[in-house]
């Protein structure tokens, strides 16, 4: 069974972003509802007194009041990537408000009123351009109509900017003096709505300062563990040490003795297989304050049935997957006939690839609140980067019907895809049930990194032939790794074609022969999803080898890549992979792979980082190119050896074609976080496994980088393009791992198989 | 449980808990000021910083025992207005993803300006050596606090 995977934007989710477009059809269907929803049909409240404030709300995604603030609605997760701010960004543009004064309001979860919420898979700008310029322009419609019709001009001779209507002859009013014109206006037929010219944005394609930067930076920012509720405790939960272990017995007398501990509480876990959404087995400690919890958590004395994981050791894992993949595995793809190739070349290159488990370790470790409220009514607050996923996990739980819980989401203090999951959110739901209070479950950093979804380890091998005349002729590639969709299922032991199609089956190359293996894993902990996910790995194996290729061809690697990319054209992956390829969710003919557009990002990398220039003694550069999220990117890295020996990353290039960049601050942003997050991936973090247990406990153990082992300059370049937006969280991660590893070995003449390797 | 009475921001506050407790989960969970945030709870990380008098110091290893009569400094009093030069600096680079860690870096920024106005890069480094990001912002905050160092 395909597992649904959530950072994929599926079919049903691109219908509901429809949602707030209305359609006049929905409109004269839901107009009855209008009187005091807020669902599809206006919104209006000017029955009050002189000087009571009007609000004017076209659709739920913008309101403006008659004291002319215009309100506008995130819908989706703040992490880190500027969305909370790039989204309204885009109605305000289209609207032609006032951006300095816009407010923006985060929506709680519920996808019936605001579409798609799920934050993840780098898909929020390519998802909602359209349907938030739509928006913008609605409103904007609606208000040159009234003024148009306030002045007895025609609506041609209007336009609007910073929060006013304006006519050609200079004549000016506010938005929020046209509110009470608005009151019986019908909205407008969407084929009537036109959009502004891309040249005219003033918002859009720009470097816009994020929104919460001022409230960040004074402390002010409501983070998850941030909301304080009247009368709250807080929970800080004992876990099952190894997955699927559950409680014999428990003797909770002396963490009752502790001072402020005020109740032990059992949680039921699920068991094997543990689940996306569910709580873990464990013994949870609710107390007046955080320390006085944690105190009571040691004092718990409990006896467990450790199970099945308890033996499970992730190195000797890891050797048996490297062992499996000399071995014929299950054809994922196939192209020509690569034992052919094999037979008749003069050359096999053959090499494997392997890298470990990773944690997310977002500084924020996650935490949430829950008001359970007696009439079976639970309000949530949560960094969740999936409310409405969030929601149902609650809701089910507590067996609950969905409307009954409400979900708030804060800000999220870091995400990368482990804020997907909703387990910590359940578990607050659950112990304020059982505390009759409002409870924060409040997870350590040791319990973060115990109990993450990882992003699970890895095996490859890839051969590569080349003929007697040096032509580049067979790709064999078996990948090997514990699959997301084992996590839910115990029976999912190859990875799944999506997790394929996260740069491995996706290999863009023009080899005659090329053949795509899997093999058999079991999962022992919880897999999930991290930053670009299997890209991670795919790329690193990919993009080394393509390297060596290119040094046994006796071919300068960029070149090569252009060589092997072959013509400009689109390329069609489904013939070769039994109809299986998915997109990113998107169908190929709307958002295709085209080899134009990547030699253009790799050409452009080049000639900023001056390629093919002599460096200094003790420099080195790596290059390498990964599509990934439908985005194309190109990295060269530059490496330096110092006098003492240490290896530093003084500079680092970025080439990026993401269609339409909506705020190209935040576009670079991404890169440069995304080139730090990808060297602590390749230089210094691994979970490993001894007795089904994780042996890095703190940041001590598990490693991110620290500002001196940051690059020194990321230079991003991002092409002008007209094509449709994709996304940028993701993309930059995957071809940094081997452009850094390919210049490592430029620097050292050693190669790099084995992640994370020492700098 | 004892009875202590901490300077936090200019003002006293009396409050009662375990001598253990970090200064951290005081400020946090006792006097619900927010901007001090938990990361590791080992000294690994530095977002939970705060200056003791003009030492930065991770709140979460401080127990309030040790505290004494020493003035605390959160993010929130760091500046009245909320417009000391870093925070500024902060905002005009944009330096904060997530922003989790931030509040954490500028208190370490702020006292190593105090210590040395104009820091190197290779000062700058090493002095926020001990502040995670996992978002990836090192390179900003640096030009951050070089931009702030020029307008103190
Ligand atoms: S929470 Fe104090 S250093 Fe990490
Ligand atoms: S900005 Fe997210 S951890 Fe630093």
């Amino acid at each position: 069974m395909m597992p649904n995977f959530p950072f994929l934007k599926n079919k049903k989710a691109e219908d509901k972003s429809e949602v707030f477009v209305p359609s006049r059809r929905d409109f004269l269907k839901l107009s009855s509802l209008a009187t005091g929803g807020f669902l599809l049909g206006v919104n209006f409240q000017c029955a009050g007194p002189k000087g009571e404030t009007i609000t004017f709300a076209p659709n739920v995604f913008v309101s403006i009041t008659s004291d002319n603030e215009v309100t506008i609605v995130a819908h989706r997760s703040e992490m880190g990537t500027g969305i909370r701010t790039s989204l309204p960004q885009i109605v305000a543009d289209e609207l032609g408000a006032d951006w300095s004064k816009v407010k923006i309001v985060q929506a709680e979860g519920d996808e019936e009123k605001y579409g798609n919420q799920n934050t993840d898979g780098s898909f929020s700008v390519r998802m909602f351009y359209e349907p938030m310029r739509k928006t913008g322009a609605t409103a904007r419609h609606m208000l040159i109509a009234a003024a148009a019709k306030k002045w007895e001009v025609s609506p041609t001779e209007c336009h609007t900017e910073n929060s006013q209507v304006i006519h050609s002859s200079g004549k000016k009013i506010d938005f929020g003096d046209l509110v009470a014109e608005l009151k019986d206006m019908p909205l407008p037929d969407p084929a009537s709505i036109t959009l502004k010219e891309f040249s005219s944005y003033k918002l859009i394609g720009k470097d816009v300062t994020i929104y919460d930067a001022r409230d960040i930076t004074t402390g002010k920012a409501v983070f998850g563990a941030d909301v304080d509720l009247p009368g709250m405790q807080v929970a800080v939960v004992r876990r099952s040490p190894v997955i699927g272990a559950k409680v014999i017995s428990f003797n909770d007398a002396k963490a009752l003795a502790v001072p402020g501990v005020n109740r032990v509480v059992k949680i039921d876990g699920a068991g094997i297989p543990p689940g996306l959404d569910k709580a873990l087995e464990g013994v949870a400690v609710i107390a007046d304050n955080t320390w006085a919890a944690m105190k009571g958590r040691e004092a718990l004395e409990i006896e467990w049935d450790l199970g099945p994981n308890q033996t499970y050791n992730s190195a000797k894992q890891l050797e048996e997957m490297l062992q499996s993949t000399a071995k014929d595995g299950k054809v994922r793809r196939e192209r020509g006939n690569f034992l052919t190739a094999q037979r008749a070349a003069g050359k096999v290159l053959e090499r494997t690839y392997l890298a470990p488990f990773y944690a997310h370790a977002t500084i924020e470790p996650p935490a949430a609140i829950a008001h359970y409220q007696g009439d079976g009514i639970c309000e949530i607050w949560a960094p969740t980067q999936h409310p409405q996923w969030a929601r149902q996990a609650v809701a089910t739980a507590l067996e609950l019907d969905l409307d009954k819980v409400k979900m708030n989401v804060t800000l999220l203090g870091g995400g990368f895809g482990r804020k997907s999951k909703p387990d910590f959110v359940v578990e607050a739901a659950l112990l304020s049930k059982a505390a009759k209070s409002p409870v924060r479950v409040q997870w350590t950093r040791e319990d973060d990194l115990h109990f993450d979804f990882f992003h699970s380890h890895s095996a490859q091998r890839i051969k590569a032939t080349i003929d007697k005349d040096g032509n580049f002729t067979g790709w064999n590639h078996h990948t090997v790794f514990p699959a997301i969709g084992a996590t839910g299922s115990t029976t999912e032991l190859h990875p799944s074609d999506g997790e394929l199609a996260l740069g491995c089956t996706d290999f863009p190359y023009d080899v005659p022969n090329i053949k795509i293996e899997t093999h058999e894993s079991t999962a022992h902990t919880r897999i999930g999803w991290l930053r670009s996910v299997s890209n991670i790995h795919h790329a690193f194996a990919i993009g080394c080898m393509m390297d060596e290729i290119a040094e046994a061809r006796g071919i300068d690697p960029v070149k090569h890549a252009l060589q092997m990319l072959g013509e400009d054209r689109n390329l069609e992956f489904k013939p070769e992979t039994d109809g299986k390829y998915e997109n990113y969710g998107e169908p190929i003919e709307t958002f295709p792979w085209n080899t134009g557009r990547m030699k253009k990002v790799i050409e452009r990398v080049a000639k900023e980082a001056n390629w093919d220039q002599k460096l200094a003694e003790g420099k080195a550069v790596g290059f390498a190119a990964h599509k990934s999220f439908l985005t194309y990117v190109a990295c060269i890295v530059v490496v330096e050896k110092g006098s003492s020996g240490k290896i530093s990353i003084p500079e680092v290039f970025y080439a990026v074609d993401c269609g339409i960049g909506v705020n190209t601050d935040r576009i670079r942003s991404q890169f440069e976080g995304g080139s730090q997050f990808a060297t602590s991936l390749a230089t210094t973090s691994a979970i490993t496994f001894e007795n089904g247990i994780p042996q890095q406990n703190n940041f001590d153990g598990y490693q991110i980088i620290r500002m001196p082992q940051s690059p020194k300059k990321i230079h991003v370049h991002i092409l002008e393009s007209m094509e449709k937006p994709t996304g940028v969280g993701e993309p930059p991660v995957p071809p940094y791992i081997p452009a850094l590893c390919n210049a490592m070995y430029k620097l050292t003449g050693e190669r790099i198989y084995q992640l994370p390797f020492k700098a | 449980m004892e009875k202590f009475t901490i300077s936090v921001n200019g003002k006293n506050h009396e409050v009662t808990a375990d001598p253990d407790m970090p200064l951290l989960w005081v400020l946090r969970d006792l006097l619900s000021m927010k901007g001090t945030k938990f990361g590791c709870g080992q000294a690994l990380c530095g977002a939970c910083t705060v200056h003791l008098d003009d030492e930065a110091i991770r709140s979460c290893s401080t127990p309030i025992s040790t505290v004494g009569s020493r003035k605390v400094t959160t993010i929130e009093g760091l500046d009245k207005e909320g417009h000391h030069p870093l925070q500024d600096a902060w905002v005009e680079h944009v330096v904060p993803q997530c922003g989790y860690c931030q509040t954490g870096q500028i208190m370490t920024a702020a006292a190593l300006l105090k210590k040395s106005p104009n820091p190197s890069d290779a000062e700058i480094e090493e002095s926020m050596a001990g502040n995670l990001c996992r978002c990836g912002t090192y390179n900003r905050i640096k030009e951050a606090i070089l931009t702030a160092s020029k307008t103190l």
